[in-house]
């Protein structure tokens, strides 16, 4: 079987975020921006008072990631997602603010998949655990915000051919239902 | 009476926080690149096939596995007649904050949980003592990741509920886990003692190999059903779906009160990681 396996670049427009599907492969090109935990609290704050954020977020695509710190020579540490339902307190208001992806793993609350379907936006999922080869598509790192913060700070990468899987596209279809309930379709017919 | 200095613990503990993060234990590898090879679901084989290029990666460029380099936890097992001479758990403390440097280590741990400022050097560690008779010094190095700690449970059965209770405990757990502990997973399973001793169990029982057999039939047959029915719930790695959902089942028991039945299920990610050593003079 061949995979058809689509480029795509940031900043992500809402229109070409709503052309991608469930399930589809991509390799992503760009600057992206990092946050976890205590970055999107301190961006929820900003959001509040109607204060500027710290990159455009008009079409950006934010990674959930907290790296290892970087060896002398090294571009960044290793490098993969945080599991994102933590970030979920906050995604829906920064959807209606102009984030079209998400990067991450695991599951989102429904008040995120509807905000997605209501914007136009995706979220992604990378290969949760391989921070060694996730490290590998970045090319450059630098901090942009909240330094004090350590590995927690915002960082704007350059990735190049970033492997991804589109978990929950614009539509609300969702991988992580259809992925499996397809394989158990298959197993029971095959097997 | 065998004497042990201090400094030799912090430096055993410095080296084993490195080589604990950058190099996937032999069993848990060996196990991944088995469930790869049965693994027929397209989208399941890819994923495993990019675990296996990440551990790959990770030990020849000498890096983190993962970037979340967990919480340390460290098993002492301290024969009676050991004499540490020096502080053993500032020792391990230290050989955690130098591990922490030598292997550019994410710092992950916050001094208090609420008020939650980094420490920013990933101690202190959670150290678990065990007294055991001899003059034998073990001590076991395994970085936790809070993705899977995140997904773990405890809870108090009747005895009434038996064993199909904890099948159905393990088994719900894991489903409602889902893709969040970054599957294939481990699942430690204890059973018994009390509400903290059976946590106790369940991630004492994630530090066996992974490809080992319980030693009772008894329980070796729970682990053997157990997998095969969390690998029939079809989540697959990472969640998108396959047969490798998780790679072991491990349980550990201990006596209980005849009013309980503990349970606690401790999840551990595909980057199950853990070193041992004996720590000689």
């Amino acid at each position: 079987m061949v995979v058809e396996i689509d480029r795509i670049t940031s900043p992500l427009s809402r229109e070409d975020a709503k052309k991608l599907r469930s399930g589809q492969e991509v390799l992503l090109s760009g600057v992206i921006y990092t946050a976890r935990d205590a970055a999107h609290m301190r961006l929820m704050e900003l959001a509040k008072s109607g204060e500027e954020f710290p990159f455009p977020i008009e079409g950006a695509i934010i990674y959930y990631v907290g790296p290892t710190p970087e060896k002398p020579g090294q571009v960044i540490g290793s490098a993969g997602p945080t599991t994102s339902y933590r970030m979920d307190f906050a995604a829906p208001c920064l959807i209606g603010l102009g984030l079209t992806a998400m990067i991450g793993k695991g599951k989102r609350s429904p008040e995120v998949v509807s905000a997605m379907q209501e914007y136009g936006a995706v979220y992604f999922g990378a290969i949760g655990g391989a921070g060694a080869l996730l490290a590998g598509c970045v090319e450059s790192s630098e901090v942009v915000a909240y330094k004090d913060l350590g590995a927690e700070a915002i960082r704007r990468l350059v990735v190049r051919d970033m492997p991804l899987t589109v978990i929950i596209d614009s539509f609300g279809e969702n991988l992580y239902d259809r992925g499996r309930e397809d394989y158990l379709k298959w197993k029971a017919e095959t097997m | 009476m065998r004497k042990i200095s201090a400094q030799l613990i912090e430096d055993a503990v410095r080296e084993m926080c490195v080589r604990a993060n950058c190099v996937l234990p032999e069993d848990v590898r060996e196990c991944i690149t088995a469930g790869m090879e049965k693994e027929q679901w397209p989208a399941a084989k890819t994923a495993l096939k990019h675990i296996i290029e990440n551990f790959e990666i990770a030990q020849r460029e000498q890096m983190p596995i993962c970037q979340d380099t967990g919480v340390t936890c460290v098993f002492v097992e301290m024969g009676q007649d050991v004499l540490v001479e020096g502080d053993l758990s500032e020792a391990i403390n230290e050989g955690v904050r130098q591990g922490s440097k030598e292997g550019f280590l994410r710092a992950s741990i916050v001094a208090d949980p609420l008020r939650r400022k980094n420490t920013g050097d990933n101690a202190p560690a959670m150290i678990y003592y065990d007294i055991i008779p001899g003059d034998k010094l073990k001590i076991t190095v395994a970085p936790k990741g809070f993705g899977s700690e995140n997904m773990s449970k405890v809870i108090m059965l009747k005895p009434s509920d038996g064993v199909e209770g904890v099948k159905s405990f393990v088994l719900k757990t894991v489903e409602e886990a889902g893709p969040n502990p970054c599957p294939p997973i481990i699942v430690g399973v204890g059973i018994g003692g009390t509400f903290d001793k059976a946590a106790l169990l369940a991630k004492k029982a994630l530090m066996r190999p992974a490809n080992d057999i319980n030693p009772d039939p008894f329980y070796s047959e729970l682990e053997d059903e157990l997998l095969r029915s969390i690998n029939e719930l079809g989540i697959g790695p990472q969640g998108f779906g396959g047969k490798t959902t998780a790679l072991a089942v491990k349980v550990g028991v201990m006596p209980t009160h005849i009013a309980g039945l503990p349970v606690a299920v401790n999840i551990n990610c595909h980057v199950t990681r853990h070193v041992t050593r004996e720590i000689k003079h």
